[in-house]
């Protein structure tokens, strides 16, 4: 079912909430507890902007357990503006439109189902800038 | 610390053992590798395998294989650590024979992945990577090392066939190896033209998982000296971290783990990177043994791939790596790999490695990766 550990990510995966630091300003994704010596208010929820650029890509032709119905799917390193790097699909986009350095901003999708008595896993993935 | 010595090595071939249990196999590899010895007089075993729990729903292995020895009662560790189990678990076996606390300690690797269809084993090896913020997109170990090579074919320059002779030599020296599951040879063009399993990873630069088992014995300098004629000896062992996700690191093509544990295992050993004559690496794709390479302080950054097309990483050449065949033609035994390592390089200190043999060698290095870089045990083996 695995129901509260998805649940509890939710603002994160549905709409790229990270941390900032209230003192440096650093922000990070993914969110994480206050590590140990930190004060348990230091790390604030801040959510980034959805934009960044390919890092690298791959393409998932042998695909784990619970995504046999994807394949071929594009899989990504992706520089967020803020900086933090993310692993996410890239969707909306072909297996030979995929570049290094490509922009793309992010989008909530079906990340996997995980059958008729689990949830649908819903979170984010990333898609070529359209330009206008 | 006292100085701590192999004495004995065994493994199963490896393959599709459909008539085995990983217990079977175990005990053929620790048998192996007691040889004369009663299995009565180990003080401890250390057990490693990485998939048991995901995919056998059997916790506590070690003690499973213990029972099936015939020594219930003994002192087991289990180490799980993905593909870095079998080095961790050697490293354990070090730290309690150099501690003085044992005298006497087995280390068993053993993996059993042909039980299950292939959807669920790369699930199951995807478990080494986060599973809340990689696995869950759909990443497999296999796509995280096709996006390092395509980055990595982007900062420097080369082409994905520029990878081919990392697969070609693991194939040619497997053919050597009695228990290597490919004992046939590859050329360029059958690389070039394999079937693409995740751009730009064709299949004939990708290890296959199989079953497999190997051991090593592992005794205080007095005890070796009493039950060995040509003890090898374990002269440096190291086990570092990085982050658990490749995303998080500030340099994805750098293993932290990898440069760590080598600088710590040659400084304990008292040797110079230029000592090192034979490795072993985790080396399922041409990418992996590259990164390790230059990460470990054995080739500069963006070179390991053009020392691998001029021949440096055979048998004959200054970094001769996969002697055995590597993860990619002996097989790939996951928390395994890391005792068959060892079971190789010890083959090649004694002179026995046959065909692939390296003249003279009397350092080798084996080192093992959990995930992508997230733990890496590093081990320096020498002859005294």
């Amino acid at each position: 079912m695995d129901l509260a550990k998805h649940w509890r990510l939710r603002h994160a995966r549905y709409r790229l909430e990270g941390q900032r630091n209230r003192l440096t300003g650093e922000v990070r994704f993914p969110p994480a507890p206050p590590r140990p010596g930190e004060a348990e208010d230091v790390w604030e929820p801040y959510v980034l902007s959805g934009r960044g650029r390919v890092y690298s890509f791959s393409v998932v032709r042998q695909p784990p357990e619970g995504f046999e119905d994807q394949p071929p799917y594009l899989v990504a390193l992706v520089r967020l503006d803020e900086g933090p790097m993310v692993t996410a699909q890239l969707t909306d986009c072909d297996l030979d439109q995929a570049a290094i350095d490509m922009p793309v901003e992010m989008v909530t999708r079906r990340l996997r189902d995980l059958g008729p008595t689990g949830l649908i896993v819903y979170g984010y993935k990333f898609r070529p800038i359209v330009q206008r | 610390m006292r100085r701590v010595y192999i004495i004995g090595t065994g493994a199963t071939a490896v393959g599709e053992h459909w008539d085995r249990s990983a217990a079977s196999l175990a005990i053929e590899a620790l048998n192996g590798a007691l040889g004369t010895i009663p299995a009565s007089r180990l003080g401890a075993l250390y057990v490693a395998s990485a998939l048991s729990g995901s995919l056998h729903a059997q916790s506590q292995i070690g003690v499973l294989i213990a029972t099936a020895a015939g020594i219930p009662g003994i002192e087991v560790v289990t180490v799980e650590a993905g593909g870095a189990s079998g080095g961790v678990a050697l490293r354990q076996a070090w730290m309690a024979v150099a501690s003085g606390a044992v005298d006497l300690a087995a280390v068993v690797g053993v993996e059993k992945v042909t039980d299950v269809l292939d959807a669920r084993r790369e699930a199951a090896l995807a478990l080494a990577t986060d599973a809340d913020w990689e696995a869950i997109h759909g990443v497999t170990l296999t796509a995280l090392w096709a996006l390092l090579m395509r980055r990595y074919m982007h900062e420097y320059g080369y082409t994905a066939d520029d990878f081919a002779p990392f697969p070609i030599n693991a194939h040619a020296n497997a053919v050597a190896n009695p228990r290597a599951m490919y004992r046939f040879p590859i050329n360029a063009d059958k690389v070039r033209s394999a079937p693409m399993v995740s751009e730009p990873l064709g299949l004939l630069d990708c290890s296959t998982a199989a079953d497999g088992a190997a051991a090593v014995i592992i005794a205080s300098e007095g005890l070796a000296r009493e039950l060995c004629a040509n003890p090898v000896r374990i002269a440096g062992s190291a086990v570092a971290t990085d982050t658990l996700a490749l995303h998080s690191r500030p340099d994805p093509l750098w293993f932290n783990a990898a440069a760590q544990t080598t600088t710590a295992a040659l400084r304990s050993a008292h040797l110079a990177h230029s000592d090192v004559q034979v490795f072993d690496l985790t080396d399922p794709h041409g990418i992996a043994a590259a990164l390790a390479l230059e990460s470990s302080g054995f080739a500069e950054r963006g070179t390991a791939v053009a020392l691998a097309r001029e021949g440096a990483i055979t048998p004959k050449g200054r970094l001769p790596l996969a002697t055995g065949g590597g993860c990619k033609a002996r097989g790939d035994t996951v928390g395994a790999n890391g005792v068959y390592q060892i079971v190789e390089l010890v083959a090649q200190l004694r002179g026995q490695a046959g065909a692939a043999q390296v003249n003279g060698a009397r350092v080798a290095l084996a080192q093992c990766m959990g995930g992508i870089g997230a733990t890496v045990a590093t081990h320096i083996l020498t002859l005294d």
